[in-house]
């Protein structure tokens, strides 16, 4: 039940490992591990090539979001153990940006739980990505999709 | 209280924090927005009644009808792109 954010990356096997030591009660782990994708977007008659990210966050409002998020999935399946490391600050493609590692007796619990993190922490926490463009910084907007995405949890 | 702006909206208004002191009339985060307006031209552009953009009151997401009261820290910013 951990959850971090950070400037520097992290070890997936260190972090795995440490989330699931002295815990016999854990059936399997599902690991989302999310990237900096290289990335191309069309301006007019200019194709630019993205390489770089800064992601602006808001500490404290950060924390709390992931852990209110964190505490949802508690409530929503059987969990062992969970963790959210996001980082923040200056990115590169192919850098790692976030890991969430879910624990569970059940594997489709697991899956799911984690499934249902990753979609929700990308619309309730507090994260800004600006990008790095050949003509400059810009702002990404928001997805509709990562929306619909979050939606599709909703309690019915 | 203490206002922050975030992404765009802090270039935007042209600072990332401020005190301000509203008066009493003042009681929704909505009612906030319309009385921030007056402060700057950026203020006016970055919380334009079309622009896209969410509020905190002391780090929790609100909505523009939730209650001010005695909130210490209210904060502006575009949609969350993490992840």
């Amino acid at each position: 039940m951990t959850v971090r954010v950070q400037q520097g990356d992290f070890d997936v096997g260190a972090e795995l490992d440490g989330l699931t030591r002295g815990n016999r009660k854990i059936r399997g782990l599902a690991v989302f591990v999310g990237l900096v994708r290289e990335m191309h977007m069309r301006d007019g008659l200019h194709r630019e090539r993205i390489e770089a990210m800064t992601l602006e966050h808001y500490p404290g409002m950060t924390e709390k979001a992931l852990e209110d998020i964190e505490a949802e999935a508690q409530r929503r399946w059987p969990l062992e153990a969970t963790l959210i490391v996001h980082r923040h600050g200056r990115l590169e493609a192919g850098d790692r940006i976030v890991l969430v590692a879910v624990g569970s007796p059940h594997r489709d619990a697991a899956f799911e739980a984690c499934e249902f993190l990753v979609d929700w922490l990308k619309t309730k926490a507090p994260f800004w990505k600006l990008e790095e463009t050949p003509s400059g910084e810009k702002w990404v907007e928001a997805h509709e999709g990562d929306d619909a995405a979050a939606a599709r949890w909703a309690k019915k | 209280m203490k206002v922050r702006y975030f992404a765009w909206m802090k270039r935007t208004v042209g600072l990332p924090e401020e005190e301000v002191t509203p008066p009493a009339e003042v009681k929704t985060v909505g009612d906030l927005v319309v009385w921030l307006r007056a402060r700057s031209a950026g203020h006016a552009e970055a919380l334009a009644a079309g622009a896209a953009f969410g509020a905190a009151v002391d780090q929790r997401t609100a909505s523009f009808d939730a209650p001010l009261a005695d909130a210490r820290e209210v904060a502006f910013f575009p949609p969350f792109t993490g992840g």
